[in-house]
């Protein structure tokens, strides 16, 4: 959305940071139903869904999480790699009373189910080989988001049904936008609720005949520039949907609905970089307008403070004399070359606490109201499910 | 300014770069830099970005660019100048439309019946083409075109990895859609030029799993779609401080707390026991680290692409930062 927005948010700084994120308490809190993970690519909302989901379930919660995009190992290691758009349990999860099931978005699978669900046997046969309908399930850049929503209400209602869940962890899609999949039942509903579309299907009836003129111009100037066999296809497709519409908007709005409601937590994921913590502001600004339930604001990758108090100048200055040596002696040898390196990484690592300190503070100054957890980088690759514990134990221990 | 060492282009007969990368990995801050690297060289480039994110005016700290080749860069006597394009939907539909079809009023009504929203929404193929057919206009302008001006390279920031096959193939996309029409014929031309030796794709990466496994996958994956791939850039590298051995050292049998302890006694450091073994926890990781690092970089070169590799800026990327980052693609033929 390109729009100017006003900001939302106090108008001074508070006097202190932001409070801590208590992930633990999050987890426990039995009316939590729903955590919602989102945030901009690249930020580790797939792993820190995963860890919050393994962590839930080993704290005796009956979770299934459900991931857009996993890493291949991570998906191999939780056994979700094959697309069956089913939950499938998570082999070693040590969990005492909990349970912890697995599974990934297949977008054009969920698309038909609902489509299955809510038209007559021959009326979906139609649907589904509809070329429209193909790309608009396998490929258009919002299906994901609507899909993911879609999935999501559907394991609250199995949830709700039959007991077998009591938290549901979701991993939003790595949109262009982190807000496309809040916007995304809402876009669905207004496009199928469209004065076009409405048009395409009841041409020239009642009052709408007066706009006949300017609908048969859009028309025809579709069908030069698409192309007249597109439009056929477009307009049988949305005749067969049409049936369908009702239902559509009824899911999205209740999605949406489900959402504001008080057993979903939302968290919003974000790396101490400008872009991320940028995006990251637009969510949490975002969420409070749309009155949507933010838990907090999970910092990932974050560099660890360096220990000892030896500020960066003099670490820089140390190395410097370690390595020059002395006048008499310049091919200084031996491990003083390798101190020398510990201290510059160690001068390193401090300016980067730093600037990623400012960033954060000035997050907070601006949402003061957003509980914070800072979560730092590993210096491994998480695939299994004990690096899927360490990161739900770096959340927690976060607030500690 | 002392120019970099005459180092000869990689891409000489490249017209277009398509920049693209997994998210997080850096994608616009590297075409920025390849834009300035290629003005550089004394042409003028145009730099475009499809994803209505501003992105080009935040990395060049200009207000937010309109739908119009502004410039943003004027270079130094013999050298070009950047402009920017900031290429939005709608804009790109209603040109579109007054180019071919001289829609003065029917345009407007197209806004009005929600034609717009109907094809940003239900036709995915349909706004791609829309999306690429105006940078193909903008890397096949010649003399013919009057009063248009015209660009020795266009870098365009694209879509993230995951996507960028599918943004590309708009061919693919319209199949079984449009079959005849002028979008089809539209979607042939910009196919076309995207396959041709005008064109190349390159990718960001960063030396982490995911996004060296989405570079592999993406370069398949456009291969089999015959488009052109380009170099990999490896962004956000870091420093090395320790070496091969030194790194063997801290990972196996560790290093010795007592020497530390003397060689910082020697620097005029108070050796305090959260200060050792602080140090002596860094270098772990800092040793883990980079040796997961190489094996990414292991499967990079493994690649048979030109790579390029970019540092993690201290600071973060400002202006001046793009112009260091320009002149390290400069430096390696990559502008």
């Amino acid at each position: 959305m390109s729009t100017a927005r006003s900001r939302v948010g106090p108008l001074v700084a508070p006097l202190e940071g932001s409070a801590p994120l208590d992930v633990d308490a999050l987890l426990a809190d039995r009316s939590t139903d729903i955590v919602v993970c989102c945030g901009s690519g690249g930020v580790g909302k797939t792993t820190t869904s995963a860890a919050l989901a393994l962590r839930a379930a080993e704290q005796g919660r009956k979770v299934v999480v459900l991931t857009i995009d996993p890493a291949r190992r991570l998906a191999q290691s939780m056994g979700i790699e094959k697309l069956d758009n089913v939950p499938r349990p998570v082999p070693g999860v040590r969990a005492a009373g909990g349970s912890l099931d697995a599974m990934m978005l297949d977008m054009k699978r969920t698309f038909d189910d609902v489509v299955e669900s809510q038209a007559s046997p021959e009326k979906a046969a139609q649907i589904l080989s509809n070329p429209f309908y193909i790309a608009l399930s396998s490929s258009f850049a919002g299906t994901q988001e609507y899909m993911a929503m879609e999935k999501l209400g559907q394991l609250h209602a199995d949830a709700e049904a039959t007991g077998h869940w009591d938290l549901i962890v979701v991993d939003t899609p790595p949109s262009r936008s982190a807000l496309d999949f809040l916007d995304a039942p809402e876009r669905l509903a207004g496009f199928l609720d469209g004065r076009f579309i409405r048009l395409l299907l009841f041409p020239a009836k009642g009052p709408a005949r007066l706009m006949t003129a300017g609908l048969s111009l859009v028309t025809n100037t579709l069908s030069k520039v698409l192309g007249a066999q597109l439009l056929r296809d477009v307009q049988s497709f949305v005749a067969a949907l049409d049936t369908l519409f009702g239902g559509f908007r009824q899911r999205a709005q209740k999605t949406y609905e489900l959402l504001q409601a008080g057993g979903t937590s939302f968290l919003v994921v974000a790396a101490p970089e400008p872009d991320a913590l940028r995006e990251a502001a637009y969510f949490v600004e975002r969420l409070s307008e749309e009155r949507m339930p933010l838990a907090g604001l999970v910092v990932n990758r974050a560099h660890r403070e360096p220990q000892g108090r030896l500020s960066v100048e003099r670490a820089l200055v140390a190395a410097e004399r370690l390595e020059g040596g002395t006048d008499d002696d310049p091919e200084q040898t031996g491990s003083g070359g390798l101190t020398a390196a510990l201290l510059r990484l160690h001068a390193d690592q401090g300016r980067i606490v730093a600037r990623e300190t400012r960033l954060r503070e000035r997050f907070a100054a601006a949402h003061p109201d957003v509980p914070t957890a800072v979560v730092p980088a590993l210096s491994t690759d998480v695939h299994d499910l004990d690096g899927l514990r360490r990161v739900g134990h770096l959340l927690a221990a976060s607030s500690q | 300014m002392t120019s970099p060492s005459a180092v000869e282009a990689n891409w000489p007969g490249v017209r277009l770069h398509v920049v693209t990368g997994k998210g997080g990995t850096g994608k616009s801050t590297v075409a920025a830099a390849l834009a300035l690297g290629l003005a550089s060289r004394g042409q003028d480039v145009l730099l475009c970005e499809v994803e209505a994110r501003q992105g080009i005016a935040q990395l060049f700290d200009v207000p937010p660019l309109p739908y119009e080749e502004r410039r943003i860069v004027q270079g130094p006597q013999g050298s070009g100048d950047v402009y920017a394009l900031a290429i939005d939907l709608e804009s790109a539909l209603l040109e579109y439309l007054a180019m071919y079809y001289r829609l003065g009023r029917a345009g407007k009504a197209l806004d009005k019946f929600g034609v717009i929203d109907f094809a940003t929404t239900i036709a995915p193929g349909v706004r791609d083409v829309l999306l690429t057919g105006k940078v193909y206009e903008a890397v096949n302008r010649n003399r013919r075109h009057k009063g248009a001006r015209e660009y020795g390279a266009v870098v365009l920031d694209a879509p993230p990895t995951g996507r960028i096959s599918q943004f590309l193939n708009v061919n693919n996309e319209l199949a079984g859609l449009a079959k005849v029409g002028p979008i089809r014929h539209q979607a042939d031309a910009v196919m076309g030029l995207l396959r041709s030796a005008l064109s190349r794709v390159h990718l960001v990466t960063v030396l982490e799993d995911m996004p060296v496994q989405e570079t592999i996958d993406g370069i398949a994956e456009l291969r089999g779609l015959q488009l052109p791939i380009g170099g990999v850039v490896t962004n956000l590298t870091h420093p090395v401080e320790l070496d091969g051995e030194e790194r063997d050292l801290v990972l196996g049998r560790g290093l010795d707390a007592d020497v530390l302890r003397a060689d910082l006694q020697t620097a005029g450091v108070r050796p305090t026991q959260p200060l050792v073994a602080g140090l002596l926890e860094e270098a772990r990781e800092h040793a883990e680290r980079r040796q997961l690092e190489d094996e990414q970089h292991k499967r990079i070169s493994d690649l048979d692409v030109p790579t390029y590799e970019l540092p993690r800026l201290a600071g973060g990327v400002d202006v001046g930062g793009l112009y260091e980052l320009a002149a390290d693609l400069r430096r390696q033929g990559m502008a």
